[in-house]
């Protein structure tokens, strides 16, 4: 094969460059990867989810209700854009593992008499459904089963309704309505404490009473039949069975999670990426300026021969595209590594029977052309000016670079700065353009290493303010049914427990103009001192005496004020329609709750004084022996320690963290050398020469040095400030696109992290300033001197 | 009584090697410069004259031989002899070598900042008569400006030594007679030991002393009678 002379000129023109266009191309390689793993893990996830929720029938529409029989199945079915509905009777009980201390909470679904559910099929992964004659056989969900060593013929104990009952495990399964099996009042999947357990309907049936009826329903609706159009309806005739609010498939729990961190990577593979193809772009463009400058007239030579303008202009093009494809092979390769770790961790945070990743070749596609675009764009302005160039003046030594007595710069600053130091200031002002881009790409990087570094911050933050300030129970006891008040004096004499608060916890619907969201209104004493709320100014706010206390995650979904009234529909009991007036609102980043006074909220229910929930203070000396106890108590449907769920935002969120963080760092220093590098190899071969002759007027290396690096200092100073103030704003960006209804993501950057992140970016400055230092001690003096530039 | 020598060669060689091509660029010289006198060096191309001087300002190192400033060694650290062409040496070479981003007055500042006993930078412009072009830019300069620049900037200091090496090589006629006339002022006022090379030979009529070189070895020395005023010269 013979190669074109121009295309060895390419070859040998990218060997001389190995260093810049390496570190260019490893920019691109970083943008690419981010893409190419959030696109691959994005699409994982959707397309495993949209497989699964159709081979198994996942539900459109769900509601929960008090109790209504089953022959209510026909007017259900009779809803307008109803396909066909599923009942079944779904519990809460406390599981009695011997692997862990603390009672453990089952979500127990009912499974039809024989075969499988219409909706929300079980997907077998070992044994067998459970055999009709034998009542108290279970499929347990896998995550359960793997965080408990459960397999067939295993068996363990669970309170239902206050009976204790040994179950029999059949087999190990799981459903498209749990591939987020998250329990209630959780932060996130903790299988060691919570659980799915289906069980045959006769044998749950008996147990809560529920014989001949069915306490939750599922609805498949006929194609083109939104679910918003089914709700009111179906809330309408469930109304007098206790049903207390219907939702679609997209507030379904786990659906909701799912597609919510599907978004969140959709937004990770727009804002990053950008980031990082637009600094190449602009390093390309810096690279091939000066490439040009220096072939001047060699261009002027090829035009000479007869070469063509547009040859011209391919040649230089060439360069780039090859340098953006070895980027290009490199962020696929790591992407698709990544991707596939990532991918990994989601298998086990959501449950698939098959989470495939096979990243669409588009995946590959888009990130080629969006790299390779962007790195011809950054092109196109030397390109262009390479190939406009005529023949005879780009054979003319060039003028000398023209520099003028500026307006902006005083002259009594100008007298105060020695020879050298003004050199550094006129360097930088004399290509504004460049210095402020440059500058800008460095504080680029410092920004994504504040980024990477402040999830730390953020997440710490958020378990401090919840868990520390405002959550200070230590444990949390729910009942199956709300129970009255005198529940919290016998709490009060279980062993350990230092201090008990009732809460009650009632589904609602809040609405405020055209705006409405159904949320949870927890009753809770106006002295109680286990749930500490603060406002925006970090004051103390206690439960009123009339009006509610609302987060302001929910004040600012309905666009609601101190002052203003909200209208709430209580979904349970005698679905009583409440006007009040937000009284205060208490900051939080988790959870969208509004509280109020609970002698009142069980006033205006027209209720005893009764509590769904207790909240319990506990030695931490006597934990076991109340734990011991409460695996024991009838009437408790759920246990949650606030220990449990930390520990498990710690191991899981922490380990991920860590290792997203780690490179994520990798990038921003790929990207904080590559900036500096280039910048000074360029600054190196532009002023050569001035550098020879200070050498030669008896300047020392070290004097030389401080004028070549002196200009990289600086804009590395201007970067710095800016780039700390870009990752601020990036923090902010990402945070509000980050945030869903359960979290609110605090932007709590510390100033250590501010600190660390200007080191980090300095630390990756040095690898390049050492490089360029070597090539500065070896300039050749006569060299240099005796020729014309 | 003979003047003091100021900067002298001792047996200088100097052999380059380039890939397989052995280059002897001086095949031991022997040279002597005396305090106040203005000399030329004339040669063909590759006759040795650019690296002798080079070897004489501590721009480049000798094969073998050595160099003695005032009868001391140069030194062997590169500290020693930065020092060397720091406080004792000038250079003005064929391209002027200002730099772009500094005023002219501020080129020759550059260097009487770092000098032990400068001149003013006004002072060392007003010598080469460009008193009233301070505020200039190298863009904003011709040619021939710009080369008194350079001198002004290589003078300013006050060196002991001047090494030019073909500073009139880019200069028309007129330009030329303006520059050598600075050189040789400067020579004539500061009394700075001064060596030119060149390839014009219309200019060895104004040296103390003639050079002739030829393969790397001095061929003859000339000594003129009397020295004749740059606006004399013609060519």
């Amino acid at each position: 094969m013979v190669i074109a002379p121009l295309d060895r000129k390419l070859l040998r023109d990218l060997w001389r460059l190995r260093g810049q266009a390496l570190a260019i191309a490893l920019i691109v390689a970083s943008g690419v990867s981010v893409l190419v793993m959030s696109l691959s893990a994005m699409q994982a996830l959707s397309d495993s989810s949209a497989a699964y929720y159709e081979r198994y029938r996942f539900g459109d529409v769900f509601a929960s209700l008090k109790r209504a029989p089953l022959r209510l199945r026909e007017e259900l079915e009779a809803l307008d854009g109803v396909q066909f509905a599923d009942l079944r009777v779904v519990q809460y009980a406390i599981l009695d593992m011997e692997t862990v201390r603390a009672p453990v909470m089952g979500r127990l679904v009912s499974l039809p008499r024989s075969g499988d559910p219409v909706l929300n099929g079980v997907v077998l992964r070992s044994g067998r459904l459970p055999d009709p004659l034998r009542p108290f056989e279970v499929v347990v969900g896998e995550p359960f089963a793997e965080a408990h060593g459960l397999g067939p013929g295993d068996r363990f104990a669970a309170l239902l309704n206050g009976r204790r009952q040994m179950l029999e495990v059949a087999g190990v399964g799981l459903s498209p309505e749990f591939v987020y099996a998250i329990g209630p009042g959780a932060l996130m999947p903790d299988a060691t404490h919570y659980g799915i357990i289906w069980i045959g309907r006769d044998a749950l049936a008996a147990a809560y009473g529920l014989e001949g009826a069915f306490n939750d329903v599922s609805l498949a609706l006929r194609p083109g039949h939104p679910a918003s159009a089914v709700l009111p309806a179906l809330d309408e005739l469930l109304a007098s069975y206790g049903g207390i609010g219907a939702y679609g498939r997209e507030d379904q729990p786990s659906h909701w999670f799912l597609s919510n961190e599907i978004e969140q990577l959709r937004t990770l593979a727009t804002i990053l990426p950008a980031i990082f193809l637009g600094v190449a772009a602009f390093l390309t463009n810096m690279v091939l300026a000066r490439l040009v400058f220096i072939e001047r007239s060699e261009i002027g030579l090829l035009k000479a021969f007869g070469y063509s303008r547009g040859s011209v202009i391919r040649h230089y093009a060439k360069l780039v595209l090859v340098l953006s494809c070895i980027g290009l092979l490199i962020g696929w390769a790591t992407g698709f590594w990544l991707g596939h770790w990532m991918t990994g961790v989601y298998g086990q945070l959501f449950r698939f029977p098959e989470l495939i990743f096979a990243p669409h070749p588009n995946v590959y596609l888009l990130s080629a052309l969006v790299s390779v675009g962007t790195s011809l764009i950054g092109v196109l302005g030397a390109a262009r000016y390479a190939g406009g160039l005529p023949p005879a003046e780009a054979m003319r030594p060039p003028a000398p670079p023209v520099f003028r007595h500026s307006r902006w710069t005083p002259a009594r600053l100008v007298a105060w700065l020695d020879q050298p130091t003004r050199i550094i200031f006129r360097q930088v002002l004399r290509k504004p353009m460049r210095s402020l881009f440059t500058s800008l790409g460095l504080a680029a990087s410092v920004a994504l290493l504040v980024i990477s570094l402040q999830w730390m911050d953020a997440l710490d933050y958020m378990l401090e303010q919840f868990f520390v300030d405002q959550q200070r129970q230590d444990a949390t006891i729910g009942f199956v049914e709300a129970k009255p008040l005198r529940v919290v004096q016998e709490a009060g004499r279980l062993p350990g427990v230092l201090a008990v608060e009732p809460v009650r916890v009632v589904a609602a619907r809040f609405e405020a103009g055209h705006r409405s969201r159904r949320e949870a209104l927890i009753g809770m004493p106006a002295d109680a001192g286990l749930t500490v709320l603060r406002d925006r100014d970090d004051r103390r706010v206690r439960v009123p005496e009339a009006g509610i206390l609302m987060s302001d995650m929910l004040a600012d979904v309905l666009g609601v004020g101190v002052g203003d009234q909200v209208r709430i529909q209580v979904l349970e009991g005698r679905r009583r329609v409440l006007e009040l007036p937000v009284a205060a609102v208490f900051r939080t980043s988790i959870g969208m709750s509004a509280y109020m006074n609970l002698d009142e909220l069980n006033r205006v229910l027209g209720e005893a004084h009764t509590t769904s929930m207790l909240q319990l203070a506990v030695d931490p000396d006597h934990i076991e022996s109340l734990l011991a106890r409460l695996k024991q108590l009838g009437a408790i449907g759920s246990v949650t320690l606030k220990s449990a769920a930390t520990d498990m935002f710690d191991q899981t969120i922490g380990e991920t963290m860590l290792v997203m963080v780690f490179f994520y760092l990798a990038f921003a220093c790929t990207m904080a050398f590559g900036m500096v590098y280039n910048n000074m190899r360029i600054a190196l071969s532009e002023r050569g020469r001035e550098l020879a002759t200070l050498r030669v007027l008896g300047f020392t290396p070290a004097e030389v040095s401080y004028m070549l690096f002196g200009e990289a200092a600086l804009l590395i100073l201007i970067a710095l400030p800016l780039g700390c103030l870009g990752g601020l704003g990036l923090a902010l960006l990402m945070a509000a696109s980050f945030e869903t209804e359960l979290f609110r993501v605090p932007v709590a950057i510390s100033a250590a992290t501010y600190g660390w992140a200007v080191l980090i970016a300095l630390g990756a400055a040095v690898p390049s300033i050492l490089l360029v230092q070597r090539r500065l001690s070896r300039l050749d003096m006569i060299g240099v001197l005796k020729t014309r530039e | 009584m003979p003047k003091p020598a100021v900067l002298c060669g001792r047996a200088l060689t100097r052999v380059y090697q380039t890939g397989t091509v052995t280059i002897q660029a001086l095949r031991g010289v022997d040279v002597e410069l005396f305090q106040g006198e203005l000399v030329v060096l004339v040669g063909a191309s590759g006759s040795g004259k650019s690296t002798l001087l080079n070897i004489l300002g501590g721009l480049d190192r000798p094969t073998s031989g050595e160099v003695l400033f005032q009868g001391r060694p140069l030194g062997a650290t590169e500290a020693e002899i930065t020092r060397f062409r720091r406080d004792h040496v000038g250079f003005v070479f064929q391209f002027y070598n200002l730099i772009a981003s500094l005023t002219a007055e501020e080129n020759v500042a550059l260097v009487t900042e770092i000098a032990r006993d400068p001149l003013t930078p006004a002072a060392a412009l007003e010598l080469v008569g460009l008193g009233d072009r301070l505020r200039a830019f190298p863009s904003e300069l011709s040619g021939g400006e710009q080369q008194r620049v350079a001198i002004a900037r290589a003078i300013a200091k006050q060196p002991d030594i001047l090494l030019c090496d073909e500073p009139t090589g880019a200069l028309d006629s007129a330009t030329g007679v303006r520059v050598l006339k600075a050189l040789e002022q400067v020579n004539r006022e500061l009394g700075t030991t001064t060596a030119l090379i060149t390839h014009n030979r219309s200019i060895e009529s104004m040296a103390d002393r003639v050079l002739r070189f030829a393969d790397g070895r001095i061929e003859s020395v000339i000594e003129n009678a009397t020295r004749v005023a740059p606006e004399a010269l013609q060519w």
